[in-house]
Protein backbone atom coordinates (compact mmCIF):
# COMPACT_ATOMS: atom_id res chain seq x y z
CA UNK A 1 0.00 0.00 0.00
CA UNK A 2 0.77 3.31 -0.77
CA UNK A 3 0.10 6.74 1.24
CA UNK A 4 -0.96 9.31 -0.73
CA UNK A 5 -1.95 12.92 -0.25
CA UNK A 6 -4.04 15.24 -2.52
CA UNK A 7 -7.12 17.75 -1.79
CA UNK A 8 -10.43 16.52 -2.98
CA UNK A 9 -13.45 19.60 -3.76
CA UNK A 10 -11.08 21.31 -1.89
CA UNK A 11 -10.46 19.45 1.31
CA UNK A 12 -7.47 17.53 2.06
CA UNK A 13 -7.38 13.66 1.85
CA UNK A 14 -5.22 11.16 3.07
CA UNK A 15 -6.00 7.39 1.86
CA UNK A 16 -3.65 4.37 1.63
CA UNK A 17 -4.14 3.05 -1.45
CA UNK A 18 -2.32 0.19 -3.78
CA UNK A 19 -0.73 1.39 -6.80
CA UNK A 20 -3.12 -0.09 -9.28
CA UNK A 21 -6.06 1.88 -7.59
CA UNK A 22 -7.63 4.07 -10.46
CA UNK A 23 -8.45 7.57 -8.86
CA UNK A 24 -12.35 6.53 -9.95
CA UNK A 25 -11.82 3.69 -7.40
CA UNK A 26 -10.27 6.29 -5.10
CA UNK A 27 -13.27 8.68 -5.34
CA UNK A 28 -15.95 6.34 -5.31
CA UNK A 29 -14.74 3.21 -3.17
CA UNK A 30 -12.93 4.92 -0.17
CA UNK A 31 -14.29 8.01 -0.44
CA UNK A 32 -18.16 7.62 -1.19
CA UNK A 33 -18.20 9.98 -3.75
CA UNK A 34 -20.05 8.05 -6.85
CA UNK A 35 -21.27 10.60 -9.04
CA UNK A 36 -18.15 9.99 -10.52
CA UNK A 37 -19.16 7.05 -13.26
CA UNK A 38 -17.34 4.31 -14.93
CA UNK A 39 -18.47 2.86 -17.99
CA UNK A 40 -15.32 2.08 -20.27
CA UNK A 41 -12.32 1.87 -17.77
CA UNK A 42 -10.07 2.65 -20.95
CA UNK A 43 -10.32 6.55 -21.37
CA UNK A 44 -13.18 6.22 -24.31
CA UNK A 45 -16.46 7.06 -22.75
CA UNK A 46 -15.77 10.45 -20.77
CA UNK A 47 -18.28 9.26 -17.67
CA UNK A 48 -15.62 9.20 -15.09
CA UNK A 49 -14.04 12.74 -16.27
CA UNK A 50 -13.60 14.59 -13.33
CA UNK A 51 -11.08 18.37 -12.87
CA UNK A 52 -7.32 17.36 -11.47
CA UNK A 53 -5.54 20.31 -11.67
CA UNK A 54 -8.25 22.30 -13.41
CA UNK A 55 -8.14 20.55 -16.04
CA UNK A 56 -11.10 17.74 -17.10
CA UNK A 57 -9.03 14.49 -17.01
CA UNK A 58 -9.84 10.54 -17.37
CA UNK A 59 -9.44 9.08 -13.76
CA UNK A 60 -9.94 5.78 -15.08
CA UNK A 61 -6.46 5.92 -16.32
CA UNK A 62 -5.05 8.24 -13.83
CA UNK A 63 -3.52 6.48 -11.12
CA UNK A 64 -4.27 7.63 -7.64
CA UNK A 65 -0.56 7.91 -6.79
CA UNK A 66 -0.14 10.03 -9.41
CA UNK A 67 -2.27 12.16 -8.30
CA UNK A 68 -0.13 12.83 -4.93
CA UNK A 69 -0.65 16.84 -4.18
CA UNK A 70 -3.35 17.08 -6.99
CA UNK A 71 -6.38 19.63 -6.45
CA UNK A 72 -9.34 16.98 -7.75
CA UNK A 73 -12.98 18.09 -8.45
CA UNK A 74 -15.52 15.88 -8.82
CA UNK A 75 -19.20 16.63 -9.87
CA UNK A 76 -20.24 16.78 -5.89
CA UNK A 77 -17.14 19.62 -5.61
CA UNK A 78 -19.47 22.33 -8.18
CA UNK A 79 -22.63 22.62 -5.50
CA UNK A 80 -21.84 26.48 -5.77
CA UNK A 81 -20.38 27.11 -9.27
CA UNK A 82 -22.07 29.43 -11.33
CA UNK A 83 -21.09 28.30 -14.59
CA UNK A 84 -22.27 24.47 -13.53
CA UNK A 85 -25.27 26.18 -11.55
CA UNK A 86 -26.23 27.58 -14.79
CA UNK A 87 -25.42 24.27 -16.72
CA UNK A 88 -27.36 22.19 -14.53
CA UNK A 89 -30.81 24.02 -15.73
CA UNK A 90 -30.12 24.14 -19.35
CA UNK A 91 -29.59 20.10 -18.98
CA UNK A 92 -33.12 20.03 -17.38
CA UNK A 93 -34.22 22.87 -19.56
CA UNK A 94 -32.99 20.89 -22.80
CA UNK A 95 -33.79 17.19 -21.96
CA UNK A 96 -30.03 16.98 -22.10
CA UNK A 97 -30.15 13.41 -20.00
CA UNK A 98 -32.32 10.48 -19.70
CA UNK A 99 -30.21 8.01 -17.12
CA UNK A 100 -27.99 10.45 -16.29
CA UNK A 101 -24.97 8.07 -16.18
CA UNK A 102 -22.84 9.99 -18.49
CA UNK A 103 -24.19 13.27 -17.19
CA UNK A 104 -21.24 14.25 -14.52
CA UNK A 105 -18.53 13.61 -17.11
CA UNK A 106 -20.79 15.79 -19.66
CA UNK A 107 -21.59 18.40 -17.17
CA UNK A 108 -17.49 18.68 -16.48
CA UNK A 109 -16.72 18.77 -20.01
CA UNK A 110 -19.32 21.31 -20.82
CA UNK A 111 -18.09 23.33 -18.17
CA UNK A 112 -14.45 23.54 -19.47
CA UNK A 113 -15.58 24.49 -22.85
CA UNK A 114 -18.10 27.36 -21.56
CA UNK A 115 -15.33 28.85 -19.82
CA UNK A 116 -12.21 28.26 -22.09
CA UNK A 117 -14.09 28.37 -25.82
CA UNK A 118 -16.62 31.07 -24.79
CA UNK A 119 -17.03 31.58 -29.34
CA UNK A 120 -17.83 28.24 -29.94
CA UNK A 121 -20.51 27.37 -32.28
CA UNK A 122 -22.05 24.65 -32.50
CA UNK A 123 -19.97 22.22 -34.74
CA UNK A 124 -17.33 22.94 -32.05
CA UNK A 125 -19.28 22.19 -29.51
CA UNK A 126 -19.53 19.06 -30.91
CA UNK A 127 -16.03 18.36 -31.59
CA UNK A 128 -15.15 19.45 -28.53
CA UNK A 129 -17.59 16.62 -26.17
CA UNK A 130 -16.58 13.70 -28.55
CA UNK A 131 -15.35 12.18 -25.80
CA UNK A 132 -18.14 12.05 -23.78
CA UNK A 133 -20.59 9.19 -24.82
CA UNK A 134 -24.41 9.05 -23.98
CA UNK A 135 -26.70 5.82 -24.75
CA UNK A 136 -29.87 7.81 -24.12
CA UNK A 137 -30.20 11.25 -25.51
CA UNK A 138 -28.52 11.33 -28.95
CA UNK A 139 -26.86 14.26 -28.20
CA UNK A 140 -28.97 17.05 -29.42
CA UNK A 141 -29.98 17.95 -25.98
CA UNK A 142 -26.99 17.75 -24.71
CA UNK A 143 -25.80 20.14 -27.44
CA UNK A 144 -28.60 22.61 -27.26
CA UNK A 145 -28.12 22.96 -23.40
CA UNK A 146 -24.07 24.05 -24.07
CA UNK A 147 -24.94 26.15 -26.61
CA UNK A 148 -27.80 27.92 -24.54
CA UNK A 149 -25.47 29.08 -21.79
CA UNK A 150 -22.85 29.97 -24.09
CA UNK A 151 -25.14 32.56 -25.22
CA UNK A 152 -26.69 33.33 -22.06
CA UNK A 153 -22.88 34.61 -21.53
CA UNK A 154 -22.46 36.31 -24.95
CA UNK B 1 -10.83 -3.79 -16.06
CA UNK B 2 -8.72 -3.45 -13.12
CA UNK B 3 -4.72 -3.48 -13.54
CA UNK B 4 -2.53 -6.81 -12.59
CA UNK B 5 -0.72 -5.58 -9.14
CA UNK B 6 2.32 -3.34 -9.23
CA UNK B 7 4.37 -1.43 -7.34
CA UNK B 8 5.11 2.47 -8.40
CA UNK B 9 7.75 4.93 -7.24
CA UNK B 10 7.95 8.64 -8.88
CA UNK B 11 11.26 9.21 -10.22
CA UNK B 12 13.41 12.14 -8.80
CA UNK B 13 16.13 12.07 -11.38
CA UNK B 14 16.41 10.39 -14.93
CA UNK B 15 19.92 8.96 -13.29
CA UNK B 16 17.53 6.87 -11.46
CA UNK B 17 15.12 5.62 -13.72
CA UNK B 18 16.99 2.82 -14.59
CA UNK B 19 15.52 0.13 -17.17
CA UNK B 20 12.55 0.17 -15.46
CA UNK B 21 9.19 0.96 -17.34
CA UNK B 22 7.89 4.69 -16.84
CA UNK B 23 4.83 5.99 -17.03
CA UNK B 24 4.09 9.36 -18.26
CA UNK B 25 0.86 10.63 -18.75
CA UNK B 26 -0.52 6.75 -18.94
CA UNK B 27 -3.26 7.87 -21.56
CA UNK B 28 -2.10 4.79 -23.12
CA UNK B 29 -0.26 2.76 -20.69
CA UNK B 30 -3.22 3.19 -18.20
CA UNK B 31 -5.98 1.48 -20.33
CA UNK B 32 -3.18 -1.23 -21.26
CA UNK B 33 -2.80 -2.15 -17.46
CA UNK B 34 -7.01 -1.49 -16.79
CA UNK B 35 -6.96 -4.42 -19.75
CA UNK B 36 -4.38 -6.26 -18.44
CA UNK B 37 -2.61 -6.16 -22.01
CA UNK B 38 0.77 -4.63 -20.23
CA UNK B 39 1.45 -6.27 -16.43
CA UNK B 40 4.64 -4.66 -15.45
CA UNK B 41 5.95 -4.84 -12.00
CA UNK B 42 7.16 -2.06 -11.52
CA UNK B 43 6.56 1.66 -13.02
CA UNK B 44 8.20 4.81 -12.81
CA UNK B 45 6.51 7.93 -12.68
CA UNK B 46 8.06 11.01 -15.43
CA UNK B 47 5.29 12.89 -15.72
CA UNK B 48 6.40 16.24 -13.24
CA UNK B 49 10.46 15.20 -13.73
CA UNK B 50 11.35 18.56 -13.76
CA UNK B 51 14.43 17.51 -16.51
CA UNK B 52 11.32 16.49 -18.71
CA UNK B 53 9.43 19.71 -18.09
CA UNK B 54 9.51 23.05 -19.98
CA UNK B 55 10.06 24.59 -23.38
CA UNK B 56 12.42 27.04 -25.01
CA UNK B 57 12.98 28.80 -28.25
CA UNK B 58 15.55 30.04 -30.45
CA UNK B 59 15.98 31.68 -34.40
CA UNK B 60 16.76 27.91 -35.16
CA UNK B 61 13.88 26.16 -33.34
CA UNK B 62 11.87 25.16 -30.69
CA UNK B 63 12.73 22.68 -27.92
CA UNK B 64 9.65 20.58 -25.97
CA UNK B 65 10.36 18.61 -22.92
CA UNK B 66 9.34 15.00 -23.35
CA UNK B 67 6.45 15.51 -20.61
CA UNK B 68 4.73 18.49 -22.64
CA UNK B 69 1.08 17.70 -22.96
CA UNK B 70 -1.19 17.85 -26.43
CA UNK B 71 -3.30 20.26 -24.77
CA UNK B 72 0.50 22.48 -24.28
CA UNK B 73 0.83 22.45 -27.84
CA UNK B 74 -2.73 22.37 -28.53
CA UNK B 75 -2.75 25.99 -26.18
CA UNK B 76 0.27 27.59 -27.72
CA UNK B 77 2.24 26.78 -24.50
CA UNK B 78 4.46 25.01 -26.26
CA UNK B 79 6.43 27.24 -29.37
CA UNK B 80 5.69 26.07 -32.54
CA UNK B 81 8.24 26.90 -34.91
CA UNK B 82 6.18 25.38 -37.70
CA UNK B 83 3.31 28.06 -37.45
CA UNK B 84 0.53 27.01 -36.24
CA UNK B 85 1.12 23.44 -37.80
CA UNK B 86 1.87 21.34 -35.07
CA UNK B 87 -0.92 23.16 -32.79
CA UNK B 88 -3.46 22.24 -35.13
CA UNK B 89 -2.78 18.53 -34.88
CA UNK B 90 -2.77 18.48 -31.67
CA UNK B 91 -6.18 19.67 -31.30
CA UNK B 92 -6.93 16.23 -33.13
CA UNK B 93 -5.32 14.04 -30.80
CA UNK B 94 -8.01 11.69 -28.89
CA UNK B 95 -10.34 14.09 -26.82
CA UNK B 96 -9.29 17.12 -24.49
CA UNK B 97 -9.37 15.56 -21.29
CA UNK B 98 -7.11 13.14 -22.78
CA UNK B 99 -5.13 15.92 -24.08
CA UNK B 100 -4.75 17.37 -20.74
CA UNK B 101 -2.77 14.61 -19.17
CA UNK B 102 -1.14 12.94 -22.22
CA UNK B 103 2.63 14.01 -23.44
CA UNK B 104 4.27 14.17 -26.46
CA UNK B 105 7.20 11.75 -25.35
CA UNK B 106 4.99 9.18 -23.85
CA UNK B 107 3.41 9.02 -27.66
CA UNK B 108 6.42 8.83 -29.67
CA UNK B 109 7.61 6.22 -27.46
CA UNK B 110 4.08 4.31 -27.61
CA UNK B 111 4.47 4.10 -31.28
CA UNK B 112 1.12 3.64 -32.19
CA UNK B 113 1.05 2.72 -35.71
CA UNK B 114 -2.13 5.50 -35.99
CA UNK B 115 -0.41 8.02 -33.85
CA UNK B 116 -0.55 11.58 -34.62
CA UNK B 117 3.13 13.13 -33.14
CA UNK B 118 5.37 10.35 -34.99
CA UNK B 119 3.41 11.25 -38.58
CA UNK B 120 3.39 15.25 -37.95
CA UNK B 121 6.71 15.18 -36.13
CA UNK B 122 8.87 13.07 -38.53
CA UNK B 123 7.46 15.59 -41.14
CA UNK B 124 8.31 18.97 -39.42
CA UNK B 125 12.07 16.57 -39.35
CA UNK B 126 12.02 16.84 -35.52
CA UNK B 127 14.09 15.02 -33.67
CA UNK B 128 13.98 12.92 -30.05
CA UNK B 129 16.65 14.13 -27.55
CA UNK B 130 17.07 10.94 -25.20
CA UNK B 131 18.47 10.10 -21.53
CA UNK B 132 21.43 7.76 -23.71
CA UNK B 133 22.51 11.25 -25.06
CA UNK B 134 21.74 10.33 -28.47
CA UNK B 135 19.47 12.68 -30.94
CA UNK B 136 16.96 10.03 -32.90
CA UNK B 137 15.04 11.72 -35.91
CA UNK B 138 11.58 10.83 -35.42
CA UNK B 139 11.22 9.38 -39.20
CA UNK B 140 13.89 6.67 -37.53
CA UNK B 141 12.46 6.50 -34.32
CA UNK B 142 9.35 4.26 -34.67
CA UNK B 143 10.68 1.29 -36.27
CA UNK B 144 6.61 -0.64 -36.32
CA UNK B 145 3.89 -0.70 -34.41
CA UNK B 146 4.56 -0.20 -30.87
CA UNK B 147 8.07 -0.68 -31.79
CA UNK B 148 11.11 2.11 -31.00
CA UNK B 149 14.82 2.27 -31.77
CA UNK B 150 15.03 3.25 -27.88
CA UNK B 151 17.25 0.63 -25.98
CA UNK B 152 15.66 -0.92 -22.92
CA UNK B 153 15.93 2.26 -19.91
CA UNK B 154 16.66 4.66 -22.71
CA UNK B 155 14.12 7.49 -21.99
CA UNK B 156 13.19 10.73 -24.50
CA UNK B 157 14.29 13.29 -22.69
CA UNK B 158 12.62 16.46 -24.89
CA UNK B 159 11.86 17.11 -28.64
CA UNK B 160 13.49 19.26 -31.29
CA UNK B 161 11.86 20.70 -33.54
CA UNK B 162 13.98 22.91 -36.38
CA UNK B 163 12.41 26.31 -37.82
CA UNK B 164 11.39 25.45 -41.17
CA UNK B 165 12.64 28.02 -44.12
CA UNK B 166 10.84 30.92 -44.89
CA UNK B 167 7.63 29.64 -47.39
CA UNK B 168 7.60 26.34 -46.08
CA UNK B 169 3.96 24.94 -45.85
CA UNK B 170 2.45 21.89 -43.93
CA UNK B 171 -0.98 20.39 -44.14
CA UNK B 172 -1.87 17.15 -42.75
CA UNK B 173 -5.23 15.06 -42.99
CA UNK B 174 -6.87 12.16 -41.51
CA UNK B 175 -9.69 9.70 -41.77
CA UNK B 176 -11.40 8.86 -38.58
CA UNK B 177 -14.56 7.09 -38.18
CA UNK B 178 -15.31 9.47 -35.34
CA UNK B 179 -13.73 12.71 -34.19
CA UNK B 180 -10.95 11.66 -31.59
CA UNK B 181 -10.69 7.90 -32.85
CA UNK B 182 -7.53 6.51 -34.02
CA UNK B 183 -6.80 7.23 -37.42
CA UNK B 184 -7.71 4.87 -40.48
CA UNK B 185 -5.15 6.62 -42.83
CA UNK B 186 -3.21 9.36 -42.36
CA UNK B 187 -1.33 11.86 -44.63
CA UNK B 188 1.11 14.86 -44.09
CA UNK B 189 2.69 16.94 -46.78
CA UNK B 190 5.14 19.97 -46.53
CA UNK B 191 6.48 22.04 -49.54
CA UNK B 192 8.73 24.67 -49.62
CA UNK B 193 12.59 25.43 -50.68
CA UNK B 194 13.56 22.14 -49.26
CA UNK B 195 11.39 20.71 -51.67
CA UNK B 196 8.85 18.27 -51.13
CA UNK B 197 8.14 15.86 -47.78
CA UNK B 198 5.42 13.65 -47.66
CA UNK B 199 4.24 11.27 -44.79
CA UNK B 200 1.97 7.96 -45.05
CA UNK B 201 0.69 6.99 -41.19
CA UNK B 202 -1.99 4.73 -39.93
CA UNK B 203 -0.67 1.93 -42.27
CA UNK B 204 -0.14 -0.73 -39.61
CA UNK B 205 3.71 -0.04 -40.27
CA UNK B 206 6.10 2.64 -39.48
CA UNK B 207 5.58 5.94 -40.94
CA UNK B 208 6.46 6.43 -44.50
CA UNK B 209 8.73 9.19 -45.28
CA UNK B 210 8.59 9.82 -49.12
CA UNK B 211 10.06 12.86 -51.12
CA UNK B 212 7.01 13.60 -54.05
CA UNK B 213 3.37 13.44 -53.96
CA UNK B 214 4.03 11.05 -57.03
CA UNK B 215 6.08 8.74 -55.07
CA UNK B 216 3.85 8.70 -52.48
CA UNK B 217 1.10 7.78 -54.73
CA UNK B 218 3.37 4.60 -55.95
CA UNK B 219 3.59 3.72 -52.29
CA UNK B 220 -0.20 4.19 -51.17
CA UNK B 221 -0.74 1.82 -54.30
CA UNK B 222 1.64 -0.50 -53.05
CA UNK B 223 0.43 -0.93 -49.50
CA UNK B 224 -1.32 -4.36 -48.46
CA UNK B 225 -4.34 -2.42 -46.51
CA UNK B 226 -7.89 -2.62 -47.17
CA UNK B 227 -9.41 -0.65 -50.38
CA UNK B 228 -11.06 1.88 -47.82
CA UNK B 229 -7.87 3.03 -46.29
CA UNK B 230 -5.64 3.35 -49.48
CA UNK B 231 -8.84 5.16 -50.86
CA UNK B 232 -8.16 7.23 -47.41
CA UNK B 233 -4.97 7.61 -47.92
CA UNK B 234 -5.37 8.93 -51.62
CA UNK B 235 -7.63 11.09 -50.27
CA UNK B 236 -5.91 12.50 -47.33
CA UNK B 237 -2.84 13.07 -49.86
CA UNK B 238 -4.49 15.09 -52.32
CA UNK B 239 -6.29 17.20 -50.00
CA UNK B 240 -3.42 18.21 -48.08
CA UNK B 241 -1.34 18.50 -51.33
CA UNK B 242 -4.08 21.03 -52.18
CA UNK B 243 -3.63 22.85 -49.06
CA UNK B 244 0.24 23.17 -49.55
CA UNK B 245 0.12 24.81 -53.23
CA UNK B 246 1.31 20.91 -55.22
C1 LIG C 1 -9.47 7.40 -25.74
C2 LIG C 1 -8.10 7.69 -26.28
C3 LIG C 1 -7.98 8.11 -27.59
C4 LIG C 1 -6.72 8.38 -28.12
N1 LIG C 1 -6.63 8.83 -29.41
C5 LIG C 1 -5.42 9.15 -29.92
C6 LIG C 1 -5.30 9.66 -31.25
O1 LIG C 1 -6.28 9.87 -31.96
N2 LIG C 1 -4.05 9.93 -31.71
C7 LIG C 1 -2.93 9.73 -30.95
O2 LIG C 1 -1.84 10.01 -31.41
N3 LIG C 1 -3.02 9.27 -29.69
C8 LIG C 1 -4.23 8.97 -29.16
N4 LIG C 1 -4.30 8.49 -27.86
C9 LIG C 1 -3.05 8.21 -27.11
C10 LIG C 1 -2.55 9.46 -26.39
O3 LIG C 1 -2.04 10.37 -27.33
C11 LIG C 1 -1.48 9.16 -25.33
O4 LIG C 1 -1.41 10.26 -24.50
C12 LIG C 1 -0.06 9.00 -25.79
O5 LIG C 1 -0.04 8.05 -26.82
C13 LIG C 1 0.84 8.46 -24.67
O6 LIG C 1 1.40 9.50 -23.90
P1 LIG C 1 1.46 9.31 -22.31
O7 LIG C 1 2.28 10.41 -21.77
O8 LIG C 1 0.09 9.19 -21.80
O9 LIG C 1 2.28 7.94 -22.18
P2 LIG C 1 2.09 6.70 -21.21
O10 LIG C 1 0.76 6.08 -21.44
O11 LIG C 1 2.43 7.08 -19.83
O12 LIG C 1 3.22 5.75 -21.78
C14 LIG C 1 3.10 5.13 -23.06
C15 LIG C 1 4.36 4.29 -23.32
O13 LIG C 1 5.48 5.12 -23.53
C16 LIG C 1 6.49 4.91 -22.54
N5 LIG C 1 6.99 6.25 -22.22
C17 LIG C 1 6.28 7.30 -21.76
N6 LIG C 1 7.04 8.41 -21.74
C18 LIG C 1 8.26 8.05 -22.19
C19 LIG C 1 9.49 8.75 -22.41
N7 LIG C 1 9.61 10.05 -22.17
N8 LIG C 1 10.56 8.05 -22.90
C20 LIG C 1 10.44 6.72 -23.17
N9 LIG C 1 9.32 6.00 -22.97
C21 LIG C 1 8.25 6.66 -22.50
C22 LIG C 1 5.81 4.16 -21.42
O14 LIG C 1 6.71 3.29 -20.74
C23 LIG C 1 4.74 3.38 -22.16
O15 LIG C 1 5.29 2.22 -22.71
C24 LIG C 1 -5.56 8.21 -27.30
C25 LIG C 1 -5.69 7.80 -25.98
C26 LIG C 1 -6.95 7.54 -25.46
C27 LIG C 1 -7.06 7.10 -24.04
S1 LIG D 1 -14.61 5.15 -17.57
FE1 LIG D 1 -13.02 6.56 -17.89
S2 LIG D 1 -13.29 7.12 -19.94
FE2 LIG D 1 -14.75 5.52 -19.71
S1 LIG E 1 -28.26 10.08 -20.14
FE1 LIG E 1 -28.05 7.92 -20.14
S2 LIG E 1 -26.02 7.67 -20.88
FE2 LIG E 1 -26.35 9.76 -21.15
Amino acid sequence: MTRVTLTVNGAPVTAEVEPRTHLADLLRETLGLTGTHLGCEHGVCGACTVEIDGAPQRSCISYAVACEGSAVRTIEGFGEDPVMAALREAFSAHHALQCGYCTPGMLVMARDIVLRLPDADEARVREEMSGNLCRCTGYRGIVRAIMAVLQDRR
Amino acid sequence: MKPAAFDYARAESIAEIGTVRVIAGGQSLGPMLNLRLARPERLVDIRRLAALRGTAEDATGATWGAATTHAEVEDGIAPDPTGGFLQGVARTIAYRAVRNRGTVGGSLAHADPAADWPVALALAEAVALTSAAREIPVAALVLGPFETSLAPGEIITAIRIPRPAAGTRHARHKLVRKTGEFAQAMTAVRSGPQGMRVVLGAIDAAPMVLDGIAAAREAIAALSLPPHRRAGLAACLDRAATEVGA
